[in-house]
């Protein structure tokens, strides 16, 4: 399968490129791992005039922690994250989430920042950051602004990005004492994108949850932050009938269309099910036990 | 459109090719350098038949653009063997009978090559992860992830 032709553009600094961007406007896409965007052109799903590959500028890989946040930055390979020994540590929830994208080789290109701007609901970090409580920052002709995870995402495909902004970095809350996450996915193979698939990152104190983020993936035309079974959480002690009522919620909260991934009932079944065990795996590892 | 002139390290060569953007890295390796040892299977990201290593690591040349080659360098399984000496991941296959029709078999073996060099002593768990994006419809991989167990205990040369 042959893309459509387009014009390319390899700026090396940001300023270059969103100058690029001004230029061509909603005409233009931008290319940074392309593990989305070249098999979307090749089935002409997308069929960009200009291309602006962002790959040579340098200074947008890092993944570091600053300023209270994990930051990462927009060339960021899923790889890297997955081989960061301090996301293993700290952010249990980011380090599954990686593991899990596309296959090795995928990953090997694939950038963090691409999953979110892509804003594909199928897409695995879109949750991960909805629950971490995330946020990107967007830089453009006018400077950078920071926008809030949940606040991103308005509809397949669709951000609250300008054609002329760049998603530079994402921003995750460093996490307070007492903090655990993981991320379950149901996938028919390796590489393929989830039937269903829950983010979870919760606080205890006291043996009581203090917080609770909980994110859906596959499961509705955006990714879903299941806000009432985070509320069924907060305040209320991690045993079990809390998890089992929280599951609950958010199979209710999932909204997944019928497709060749499974029923309506099956998705909102694994959504329920999926969310108890991350809730009890992020329970033993904010307990350090795991 | 317009073209672009480009220069790929490949197997430590330099080639030049004068490209359209829209030319995928693994149509430039077989149809422009006539170099057709890496193979194009499902051509979706799902197959690995066309995996080469990208400045080292282990890519899917469909999909990939070939200007994004441009200044770098690729191996293709043409890398493999040196002097008419079978590589160690070479002889593994060959050894261990890891192939059938033998159309994975170079995007297997460049990913082994890659998985060989970031982690020397993988364990069978390791070697299944590492080939997990590289499909194989005739050996049940069995004999795949023996050829690699094989590869692993002999020195790289």
């Amino acid at each position: 399968m042959i893309p459509a032709s387009f014009d390319y553009s390899s700026p090396k600094t940001l300023s270059e490129a969103i100058s690029l961007l001004q230029q061509h406007g909603a005409d233009a896409k931008i290319l940074s791992g392309g593990q989305s965007l070249i098999p979307l052109m090749k089935l002409r799903m997308a069929a960009p005039k200009h291309v602006v590959d962002i790959n040579g500028i340098d200074g947008l890989a890092y993944i570091k922690e600053s300023g209270g946040f994990l930051t990462i930055g927009a060339l960021t390979r899923e790889a890297d994250v997955d081989a960061s020994q301090l996301v293993h540590d700290r952010y249990p929830l980011l380090a599954d989430t990686a593991g899990v994208i596309g296959d090795p080789l995928v990953r090997n290109l694939a950038t963090v920042a691409g999953n979110l701007a892509h804003a594909d609901p199928a897409n695995d970090h879109p949750a991960t950051m909805l629950a971490l409580g995330a946020s990107v920052v967007a830089t453009g002709p006018k400077g950078a602004r920071t926008i809030a995870i949940s606040d991103f995402f308005t509809g397949i495909f669709t951000t609250t990005l300008a054609p002329d902004e760049i998603l530079t970095e994402i921003r995750v809350p460093m996490p307070q004492a007492g903090s655990g996450g993981a991320y379950l996915k149901v996938e028919r193979k390796v590489g393929d994108f989830a039937a269903a698939a829950v983010a979870v990152q919760i606080t205890l104190d006291g043996g009581s949850f203090t917080s609770a983020g909980i994110g859906l993936t596959n499961v509705g035309p955006m990714p879903i932050k299941a806000t009432r079974a985070e509320k069924a959480l907060v305040g209320k002690p991690a045993v079990e009938s809390t998890i089992v009522e929280a599951a609950r919620i958010a199979a209710e909260e999932a909204d997944p269309a019928e497709d060749l991934r499974g029923s309506v009932d099956y998705k909102r079944s694994l959504v329920r099910v999926l969310t108890a065990r991350a809730l009890r795996l992020a329970i033993t590892r904010a307990k350090g036990e795991h | 459109m317009t073209t672009r002139k480009i220069t790929v390290n490949v197997n430590g060569t330099p080639r030049e090719g004068e490209v359209e953007p829209r030319l995928l890295l693994v149509h430039f390796l077989r149809e422009d350098l006539s170099m057709t040892g890496t193979h194009i299977g499902c051509d979706t990201t799902s197959c690995g038949a066309c995996t080469v290593l990208l400045d080292g690591k282990a890519i899917k040349s469909c999909t990939a653009f070939a200007v994004q080659a441009d200044g770098r360098e690729v191996m293709t399984v043409e890398g493999l063997e040196k002097d008419g000496k079978l590589d160690r991941i070479q002889e593994g296959f060959h050894q261990e009978h890891g192939l059938q029709c033998g159309f994975c078999t170079p995007g297997m073996m460049m990913t082994t090559y890659a998985l060989l060099k970031n982690n020397p002593s993988p364990s069978e768990h390791d070697i299944r992860w590492g080939i997990s994006g590289n499909l194989c419809r005739c050996t049940g991989y069995v004999n795949i992830v023996k050829a690699i167990q094989y590869a692993a205990q002999k020195p790289a040369e």
